[in-house]
């Protein structure tokens, strides 16, 4: 921006902001240094847009109104209450996590944002270090698709996206009137009505492939009353885990750390030669269990339940076979 | 907008400098993150502003004495503008996540700040946006992580008994703690590792044991923090390459590992390239994705998978006579 428009929209605002009436673009014209250059009215109306246009994009609220029934055209004035941040003192520890807050994310986007609001924290007298040295560091991603929902959510208006379900290749479009943009376990997911499912829906924003597409007039969805968002994206995922059984298997000496950490021994054997431990362990979900006791190949080996050894049976042919038919 | 944009900061020096009569311009400088140089040209701006009229009464009245600014008169712009929508959020949400991600700061503290911005950014408060849940953390992790934090502190090494998934393995390691880090909240250690001579992040919920050493913790002035734009896993490139097709049923390992996505193919399955450091580990997840993927290339792996599976049948087989006997 050049040196000549910041000072012409620095004047803008303080000129706006000392009136109490409605000043017309006629009458700015006249007073706020800068416009006067205009070549001509065409040329000083293009300015004067491009400005009004400026000031938005700030978030400066610019009201429109007229002064009195009798005026012609509508003026322009700044609420002086409605620009100002309100008043706002932390305390050390407060403006600690500020500090950090402001390094969490891990979009520039975001990032961005967040200093825009340290600025204008730290305009407001607040003192903040955003650089102190700090033991822990954490880390919050943000997909390409969250801002987009959100702003959608506040907007009220529907969104269209293409979406892809976990292993599935097909990429469908999903209609949503989103209600919400909810974080679960260090992952985003958007909460809404699925118009082609007619049912709510819990969508994770890794899994938005392309743009999200807000439609229709903004303001039309609602959040249904007493309806918890956080609660329909914890039902959805898996619950907090309880071991629903135990299983005992066979491990190869010095083999399988992994498996071994989360056992117990409690005995001694030897499979075709091979020695090993005897292992105990509590298994929390039988069929990832499954897929991890098959990974460790021939140095685990399961003995009880009956199930899972079938289960880890079958996965070792299907492997073997396969390379059979190649 | 641009919050480094020079409007945001044309609109907020004044009230910034108000609130700390006397202020160094370097200082200032610093906290606007801009030369003093580009904040000198800034303040000589707002000295040309004011309101209309623009007499000596009406201007932005700035005084310098030696490196150091007073403002006479603010013209009415003496409190900064309110926050945008998306400054509320990025601010609001980055704190509420961080009260939900155990200990980093007091939450106490977190929520009294929450609360106060709330109430400063009046309507800008971001709606439809729910934080929670955010750190799985066992009661075991949640004491590695004290035990981590207090030596990240007293800067002292830590002796651990780690569990390296990538090569299935427990190992006795002497590290010297660099910093705690929480990514997509999960929490690791970053520590310069003296028995691989190098920076390593180590998994808390990995760590089964840790000690903390008497001895200070020296990294080397090399040591360099883990880059970690593109995730905690990074391709290194003494590594091996691997083409593997996925079932529908196994295709969550393209969304899990970084890998380079090469085709579709029919029936909802995909060709990926994916890297490897330890043949062991990649024998081992093929293994445990029980036939649903296949090795196009190197042959040698797809042969390493298939023996593995063999030698676990025969083995199986063997086991099963002998408890029938």
């Amino acid at each position: 921006m050049s040196t000549a428009r910041a000072e012409r929209l620095v004047n803008l605002v303080l000129a706006l902001l000392s009136t109490r009436q409605y000043l017309t673009a006629e009458r700015i014209r006249g007073i706020v240094p800068g416009y006067a250059d205009a070549a001509s009215d065409e040329a000083y109306f293009r300015m004067f847009e491009r400005d009004k246009t400026e000031l938005r994009e700030l978030g400066i609220p610019l009201e429109t109104g007229r002064n009195s029934a009798f005026d012609a055209i509508d003026g322009y004035r700044i609420a002086r209450r409605d620009y100002e941040l309100g008043e706002i003192d932390l305390a050390p520890d407060e403006a600690t996590a500020v500090g950090l807050a402001v390094r969490l994310w891990d979009s520039p986007e975001l990032t961005g944002e967040a200093q825009g609001a340290l600025v204008k924290l730290r305009a407001a007298g607040v003192e903040v270090d955003d650089q102190a040295p700090t033991v822990v560091e954490p880390r919050v991603r943000a997909e390409p698709a969250f801002g987009p929902l959100l702003a959608a959510v506040q907007a009220g208006q529907a969104v269209r996206f293409e979406y892809r379900r976990s292993g599935s290749a097909e990429r469908k479009i999903r209609t949503l009137e989103p209600w919400g943009v909810v974080s679960w376990r260090g992952r985003w997911y958007v909460v809404g009505h699925d118009r082609d499912r007619g049912a709510p829906r819990c969508f994770r924003l890794s899994r938005v492939t392309g743009k999200v597409d807000a439609f229709g007039p903004p303001g039309v969805v609602e959040r249904p009353e007493g309806v918890n968002l956080l609660r329909m994206v914890s039902a959805s995922s898996s619950e907090d885990p309880s071991a629903v059984t135990t299983a005992s298997v066979w491990v190869a000496d010095g083999r399988a750390a992994g498996v071994r950490r989360r056992g117990r021994v409690v005995g001694r054997s030897d499979a075709g030669g091979e020695e090993g431990d005897l292992v105990e362990i509590a298994l929390f979900y039988p069929e990832s269990a499954a897929d991890w006791l098959t990974a460790h190949g021939p140095d685990v080996l399961v003995l009880e339940p009956e199930v899972l050894a079938k289960s880890v049976f079958s996965r070792l042919e299907a492997i073997a076979h396969a390379g059979g038919a190649r | 907008m641009s919050a480094t944009g020079r409007m945001p900061r044309l609109l907020a020096l004044v009230p910034y400098l108000l609130a700390r009569p006397g202020i160094k311009i370097d200082d200032a400088a610093h906290d606007f993150d801009v030369t003093p140089k580009q904040l000198r040209k800034d303040l000589e701006l707002l000295w040309m502003c004011g309101l209309p009229g623009y007499g000596p009464g009406d201007l932005i009245d700035l005084s310098f004495e030696g490196d150091t600014i007073v403002v006479t008169h603010d013209a009415g712009m003496n409190r900064p503008l309110r926050l945008t929508g998306g400054e509320a959020t990025a601010m609001l949400v980055a704190l509420r996540a961080l009260a939900e991600t155990p200990g980093v700061v007091d939450a106490d503290a977190v929520r009294r700040a929450i609360a106060k911005i709330e109430a400063a950014a009046g309507q800008a408060q971001p709606s439809g946006i729910v934080v929670g849940g955010g750190v799985r953390e066992g009661k075991k992790t949640a004491g590695t992580r004290e035990a981590v934090r207090s030596a990240l502190t007293a800067k002292r090494a830590l002796r651990i008994r780690y569990y390296t998934a990538s090569k299935d393995e427990i190992t006795e390691r002497t590290v010297d703690p660099m910093r705690l880090l929480i990514v997509q909240a999960v929490g690791y250690l970053e520590a310069w590792c003296r028995r691989a001579e190098g920076v390593r992040l180590f998994r808390l919920d990995r760590i089964d044991e840790l000690t903390v050493l008497g001895e200070p913790a020296v990294p080397p002035a090399h040591a360099r923090p883990t880059d970690l734009s593109d995730g905690v896993f990074r391709p290194r490139p003494d590594q091996q390459e691997g083409v593997l097709v996925l079932d529908p049923d196994a295709r969550w390992v393209a969304e899990y590992y970084p890998c380079e996505e090469l085709d579709e193919l029919d029936g909802g399955r995909l060709r990926i390239r994916m890297r490897y450091a330890d043949e062991s580990w990649m024998v081992r997840l093929i293994l445990g994705l029980g036939g649903d993927a296949q090795v196009e290339s190197p042959a040698a792996l797809g042969e390493a998978v298939r023996q593995r599976a063999a030698d676990a049948l025969a083995r199986a087989r063997h086991l099963t006579s002998t408890y029938e006997q």
